[in-house]
C-alpha cells in the first residue's frame, strides 16, 4: 500500500483516498463536441511513468489533492492541494 | 539420536507429545522437527504426487516436507510447519496427505507408476470426458492438511508500527545493521523469524572480535533492547509493498491461547535485507530419500537442538563451507565420510587429521534404501553405507523481498547465485544474500546498509566458507529419477520433458511442470531447475531470467490475515436510534446495505397485506431515520446544487421541498432525493439511505472543483436526525395528535413544503412528502428522541410499516429506487424526467452526456409498469424477450416485482427498450427457463392524478 503526501494531513495510507482522474484537464463546457466531451469522459492519459494526478482524501480532510507520481515506480514526489 | 550435552533445549523441561499414535518425548526449546529427528521418525510425510517417503530436508522455512497436521488443546493447524512450530506439551500431531500415516501410506504405490504420470500428464490424460470427472479424486489423492470446518481460530487483531530502519533478519549483517542505525538515533525495528537472534552464528563456530561470535550477538541485542529498538522474534516477513510497507507474521506459541499468529503492518523509510542464504540440494539419484539432508540443516540440528541426524554419514559437497559440518559431526560422534567433487586440498588434509574420510574427485550418484538412506553409491561404483547424507551443493541468498520491491535479479556465475542486481529506492540488502563472501563481509556490509562507520565493523574469524559457483549436475542424467523440487515432486525428467515439448522459458517450465510452485515457493529447487533447464537447452544460465518471487514469503493463515475483521468488526453495521422500539413491537430486522431496519412487523405470511391495507387505508408509520440529511450552507449553496443536481434547486422558496435527480458525468441516474430550502443560503438534501455517504462525497467533491470553499459549506447530519414518516389517509390526525406547534391546513401547509415545529420541547422538522401516493408527514427530531417520537405516533393510531410492505406500496405508484429500478445507463428521460434537459441552459454535472448520440438513440431502455398476467408475481430480474430472425433477444428486464393487495394482481417495475412506447403491448418474460406473460402499462398505477396526497 502506498502512502501519500496530504498536504493537509501529513503522511496517509492509500486507502484513506479516492482516485479522482488526471490533473490538469478542464471540464468542458455545453459547447463541446461530441468526440471532446467523450474523451473527457472516457480516456484518461493513463500515463506510464510520470503522472499529474487528483486525489481526494475521502477519509480524512476530504481535500482535493494533486499529486507528482511516477506510475512505475510509485515514487511520490510532491502533493499540493488543488484548490488552495 | 539426542546428545547428552549442549544444544538451546531445557533438559529440564521434557516434554510428552505424540506423532501418528505414538507417544514420544521431547524438550522445551525443540521444533516439531528437532523433536522428530531426536526420536528418530522417519518417513514423517509423504510426497504430493508419488506418496514417496519423505524425511526432513532442511530446519528452517525453505523445509519442503515436513508439513504436519497439529492439534494441541483447542487449537488445529492443518499444515503447521514442523521447522518453525516450537513443541508443547500434549500436542498431537499427524502426518498428512498420506492414506493411513507417512510410515504406511496405502498410496504408496502410485511411486511405482511413476513412468505413466510424468509432469503434465494432467493436461493430455484428463481431457475426456471432461476434467470435472477426474477432479475429485485427484484432488483426495493430492493436497495437504484436511481444515476441520468445525474449528474457527481466535482472531488476533493486526498490530500496525512505523520505523526508520527495518532489518529483516538477525544473522550478523542484520544485528551489524540494526546496531548502526540504533547508534545513528534511528528507530529500528529487527526482524528474525528463529526463536534466538545470531542467524547461522547459532550453528557455525566463528569469533567476533576475538570473543565467541554468540557473545557479540548476545551483547548487540542487549544494546537494540535497551536503546529503544523493537527486536521481534518468531517473526518472518510475509513481503514488502510500495513505500516501505512491510507485512510481517509473528508465531506466537501458545501463550496467548488460542491465536498463535499476529499479522504486523510495519512502515519503514529503510529497509535492510539480511536474510541470509539456504543451502542447494545437490542432484543425484533419489536424493529425496529419508535422511538426504542439507548438509546446513543437519548442523543446526546438531548444534541448537543437539540432535545427531546420522550415525554414518556422507557429506557430499563442491565447497568448503560443509567442512565444518563434518567435522562437527565427527566430533559429536558420527562417522563421517567426505565427497568432495574437487581435486584433494589442505581442507582435505585438516579433515583427514579428525578421522574423517575424505574422497576428492568424487561425486555421490545415487542414494540407496527405500523408507530412509542406507548407503550412497558413488560415481566411481563405490558404495559407501551411511543413514544420513548430508549435502552442501551451494547457496541460495534470500532476495525475495528485493524481488517484492520490484528489484531484478542478476545470476553471478562464479557464486553460483541470483543476487540483487540495480539496487532498489528504499531498500538495501546487506551480507549473505548480497553475495558476501565472508563473515567479515558481511558485517561490513550490514553496517554500510544501515548509513553507520565503516571503521565501526567488528572484526571476524570465521571456518572456511565457499559460495560453491554454478550447480553441479553432473550427476543429474545418471539414474532415472532426480528429484528438483520436493515439495512439488518435480524431477530432473520432467524439466527434461518440458523442453521436449518446448516449455523452455522459465517461466513456462515453472507451469508446466509446477516446479518451484509449490508452497516453498521453490527455494531449494528454483536454481538446480534452472541449471537443468539451461543444460538441456543449451544456454547459458544468466540468459534464462528467473520466475517472479510473489509475497508471501512463506504460508500465512487466512485468520491471521483477517486479524479482529470479521463479523460486525469486517462490515460494521449500521443500526437505527430506535432499534429497541422496533424490536418491542415484533419487527423482523433484515441487513439493507449494511442497515439493520424493520422489514416487517410481526406474523411474516400476513405482516405484508396487513401493513399495505393500514397504509391506503388508515394511518403508517415507518422509521425513515436513514434517509439522508446534507446541510448545504453559504451564499453559494443553491449554485452547488444548481449545478450537482438535474433538476433545478435554486428556484426553490425557503419552506418548499422538490424532488430531484443528481446525475453522474456519463448522464446516468446517480441518486435521487428530496431538497428542502430552509432559506436562501441553506439547504438540505435528503437522498435515499443507501447513498448518502456517496452523495456527501460527490457534493464535496464539485465544491472543491468549482467553488470558493468559503462561500459553501456540506455537512452530513444523517445520524444527528431520527425521522418518521407517517403517511395514510389518517395522517394528518396523527400529525395533530403530536403537538407539533404549527398549523396543519392544507391550504397553510401545502404538499412538498416544510415547517420548524416543536416536539416534546426539542427543535422538531416537519415536511410534507410521501413515498406511498397517500398524504404523508416526515417529522425529524434529534435522535435521541426517536424512540418517544414513534410510542406518540403509535398511540395516535399510526400502524407500523416496513421496508418491504413500502416497497409494494411505491411500486404501485410506479415511485423507483435508484439503483434498483435504474442502472448506470438509465437517463432522466428514460424514466419520463426530460423536461430539464430541454429546459437548462447552464452547467451540470452530466450536461453534454445528455446529448450525445447515445443519449437520443432509438431502442434505450425506459421505465415501465408491468401488469403480469399470471398468478404470481415476476421474477425480478426476468428478461422481456422477443423473436429477432431466427433466434430470440432480451429487450430488458423486470427490476421491481410484488403482489399488489390493492390492486389483487402482480405488479412490477421493467426497464425495456422504447417501453414508453409500448404501453398495451403483451411481452413475455422469461427467467431461469419459465416463462410468462406480462403487459405493459404506465409505471404508476394508483391514483396517477395524485388526489390522495390531500385526501
Amino acid at each position: 500500500m502506498q502512502q501519500f503526501p496530504c498536504p493537509f494531513c501529513g503522511p496517509r495510507p492509500e486507502d484513506e483516498f479516492r482516485y479522482a482522474g488526471d490533473a490538469g484537464r478542464p471540464r468542458p463546457g455545453r459547447d463541446a463536441s461530441d468526440a471532446e466531451w467523450a474523451a473527457y469522459l472516457y480516456f484518461g492519459r493513463n500515463a506510464r511513468g510520470a503522472a499529474r494526478e487528483l486525489w481526494i482524501h475521502s477519509y480524512g480532510c476530504g481535500r482535493w489533492i494533486e499529486l507528482s507520481r511516477d506510475t512505475v515506480s510509485h515514487v511520490v514526489d510532491g502533493a499540493k492541494p488543488m484548490n488552495p | 539420536m539426542r546428545l547428552a550435552s549442549g544444544g538451546e533445549i531445557d533438559r529440564g523441561t521434557p516434554l510428552a507429545f505424540r506423532f501418528d499414535g505414538a507417544d514420544l518425548e521431547g524438550y522445551a526449546g525443540d521444533t516439531l522437527a528437532s523433536a522428530l529427528l531426536a526420536n528418530d521418525v522417519q518417513p514423517l510425510a509423504r510426497s504430493f504426487k508419488y506418496h514417496r517417503p519423505r524425511g526432513l530436508l532442511a530446519a528452517a522455512h525453505e523445509e519442503p516436507n515436513a508439513v504436519l497436521d497439529l492439534r494441541h488443546g483447542a487449537y488445529h493447524d492443518p499444515n503447521a510447519r514442523a521447522t518453525l512450530e516450537l513443541l508443547a506439551a500434549g500436542m498431537e500431531l499427524r502426518s498428512v496427505h498420506a492414506r493411513g500415516t507417512a510410515q504406511r501410506d496405502a498410496l504408496a504405490f502410485l511411486d511405482r507408476c511413476w513412468r505413466f504420470i510424468p509432469a503434465g500428464f494432467y493436461y493430455k490424460t484428463f481431457m475426456w470426458p471432461g476434467w470435472k470427472w477426474f477432479e475429485p479424486a485427484i484432488r483426495r489423492m493430492a493436497g495437504r492438511g484436511v481444515v476441520d470446518p468445525s474449528y474457527h481460530p481466535r482472531a488476533q487483531p493486526q498490530r500496525y508500527l512505523n520505523a526508520d530502519l527495518c532489518v529483516i533478519g538477525a544473522g550478523a549483517a542484520g544485528l551489524a545493521a540494526a546496531q548502526a542505525g540504533l547508534r545513528r538515533g534511528l528507530r529500528v525495528v529487527l526482524v528474525e523469524q528463529r526463536t534466538r537472534c545470531g542467524g547461522t552464528l547459532l550453528w557455525r563456530s566463528a569469533r567476533i572480535d576475538g570473543e565467541p561470535a554468540m557473545r557479540w550477538v548476545a551483547a548487540v541485542e542487549r544494546e537494540l533492547r535497551s536503546g529503544g529498538a523493537e527486536v521481534l522474534l518468531c517473526t518472518t516477513a510475509l513481503g514488502l509493498y510500495d513505500h516501505g510497507l512491510l507485512a510481517l507474521s509473528e508465531r506466537m506459541g501458545d501463550a496467548t491461547g488460542g491465536a498463535r499468529e499476529r499479522v504486523w503492518q510495519l512502515r519503514a523509510r529503510q529497509v535492510v535485507l539480511a536474510s541470509g542464504a539456504i543451502e542447494r540440494p545437490l542432484l543425484f539419484g533419489d536424493n529425496d530419500r529419508p535422511g538426504v539432508m542439507l548438509a546446513d540443516s543437519a548442523l543446526e540440528y546438531l548444534r541448537r537442538y543437539a540432535v545427531r541426524a546420522g550415525e554414518r554419514v556422507v557429506v557430499a559437497t563442491g565447497n568448503d563451507s560443509a567442512y565444518a559440518v563434518a567435522e562437527a559431526l565427527q566430533a559429536a560422534g558420527a562417522r563421517c565420510v567426505l565427497v568432495d567433487a574437487r581435486a584433494d586440498g589442505a581442507l582435505a588434509a585438516a579433515a583427514r587429521t579428525q578421522g574423517i574420510e575424505v574422497r576428492a574427485n568424487e561425486r555421490v550418484a545415487c542414494a540407496v534404501g527405500r523408507d530412509r538412506v542406507r548407503a550412497v553409491r558413488l560415481a566411481s561404483g563405490a558404495t559407501v553405507e551411511a543413514d544420513l547424507v548430508a549435502m552442501a551443493g551451494g547457496w541460495t541468498p534470500l532476495i525475495h523481498l528485493y524481488c517484492h520491491a520490484r528489484g531484478r535479479p542478476r545470476w553471478d556465475a562464479a557464486r553460483g547465485a541470483m543476487l540483487p542486481g540495480d539496487p532498489v529506492h528504499g531498500l538495501a540488502v546487506a551480507g549473505a544474500a548480497n553475495g558476501a563472501d565472508s563473515l567479515q563481509q558481511a558485517l561490513e556490509q550490514g553496517v554500510a546498509a544501515a548509513g553507520g562507520a565503516a571503521g565501526s565493523t567488528p572484526r571476524a574469524e570465521e571456518a572456511a566458507f565457499g559460495w560453491g559457483g554454478e550447480p553441479d549436475i553432473a550427476q543429474a542424467f545418471t539414474t532415472p529419477r532426480v528429484w528438483v523440487d520436493l515439495q512439488h515432486d518435480v524431477t530432473v525428467k520432467d524439466v527434461a520433458l518440458a523442453v521436449r515439448e518446448n516449455f523452455s522459458a522459465a517461466e513456462h517450465l515453472k507451469r508446466y511442470t509446477t516446479l518451484g510452485m509449490a508452497t516453498d515457493q521453490g527455494r531449494t529447487s528454483n536454481v538446480n531447475g534452472l541449471a537443468v533447464l539451461a543444460d538441456r537447452t543449451g544456454r547459458e544460465i544468466s540468459t534464462l531470467g528467473v520466475t517472479t518471487f510473489r509475497p508471501p514469503f512463506v504460508p500465512v493463515g487466512m485468520a491471521a490475515l483477517a486479524g479482529a475483521d470479521r463479523g460486525e468488526l469486517q462490515a460494521p453495521l449500521r443500526r437505527l436510534p430506535a432499534e429497541n422500539v422496533h424490536r418491542a413491537e415484533g419487527a423482523a430486522l433484515l441487513d439493507y446495505g449494511n442497515l439493520l431496519r424493520p422489514a416487517w412487523y410481526g406474523d411474516r405470511e400476513t405482516a405484508l397485506a396487513r401493513e399495505c391495507r393500514a397504509a391506503r387505508t388508515e394511518a403508517v408509520v415507518l422509521d425513515a431515520s436513514s434517509l439522508g440529511k446534507i446541510e448545504v450552507l453559504g451564499p453559494d449553496a443553491a449554485a452547488l446544487l444548481d449545478f450537482v443536481f438535474y433538476t433545478r434547486i435554486s428556484t426553490l422558496a425557503p419552506g418548499r421541498l422538490r424532488y430531484g435527480l443528481a446525475l453522474a458525468e456519463s448522464g446516468g441516474i446517480f441518486d435521487d432525493a428530496v431538497v428542502l430550502c430552509v432559506s436562501p443560503r441553506h439547504f438540505v438534501v435528503s437522498c435515499s439511505s443507501g447513498h448518502v455517504a456517496a452523495m456527501v462525497a460527490n457534493l464535496e467533491a464539485w465544491r472543491e472543483d468549482r467553488f470558493d470553499l468559503a462561500r459553501v459549506f456540506v455537512h452530513d447530519a444523517t445520524p444527528q436526525w431520527a425521522t418518521l414518516a407517517i403517511s395514510g389517509p389518517q395522517a394528518r390526525r396523527v400529525i395533530s395528535a403530536l403537538e407539533l406547534g404549527i398549523d396543519l391546513a392544507d391550504g397553510a401547509f401545502l404538499h412538498m413544503s416544510a415547517r420548524d415545529g416543536v416536539f416534546a420541547g426539542v427543535p422538531a422538522r416537519i415536511a410534507r412528502v410521501s413515498f406511498t401516493g397517500e398524504r404523508g408527514y416526515e417529522v425529524s427530531v434529534p435522535a435521541d428522541r426517536c424512540a418517544e417520537l414513534w410510542g406518540r405516533a403509535r398511540e395516535a393510531g399510526a400502524r407500523p410499516l416496513g421496508v418491504e410492505a413500502l416497497g409494494v406500496l411505491r411500486v404501485e405508484k410506479g415511485y423507483i429506487f435508484v439503483g434498483q429500478d435504474t442502472d448506470g445507463e438509465t437517463m432522466p428521460q428514460d424514466i419520463g424526467m426530460g423536461q430539464a434537459r430541454l429546459a437548462r441552459q447552464d452547467a451540470f454535472v452530466g450536461d453534454r452526456s445528455l446529448f450525445l448520440p447515445a443519449a437520443a438513440r432509438a431502442g434505450r431502455r425506459q421505465l415501465v409498469g408491468v401488469s403480469a398476467l399470471g398468478e404470481a408475481p415476476l421474477a425480478v430480474g426476468a428478461h422481456a424477450v422477443v423473436r429477432d430472425g431466427a433466434s430470440e433477444r432480451s429487450i430488458g428486464f423486470v427490476t421491481s416485482s410484488y403482489f399488489s393487495i390493492l390492486l389483487g394482481r402482480p405488479i412490477a417495475l421493467a426497464l425495456i427498450e422504447d417501453g414508453a412506447a409500448r404501453h398495451g403491448e403483451t411481452l413475455e418474460f422469461e427467467h431461469l427457463g419459465a416463462r410468462s406473460a406480462g403487459r405493459l402499462v404506465p409505471p404508476c398505477l394508483h391514483d396517477p392524478r395524485g388526489e390522495r396526497l390531500n385526501a
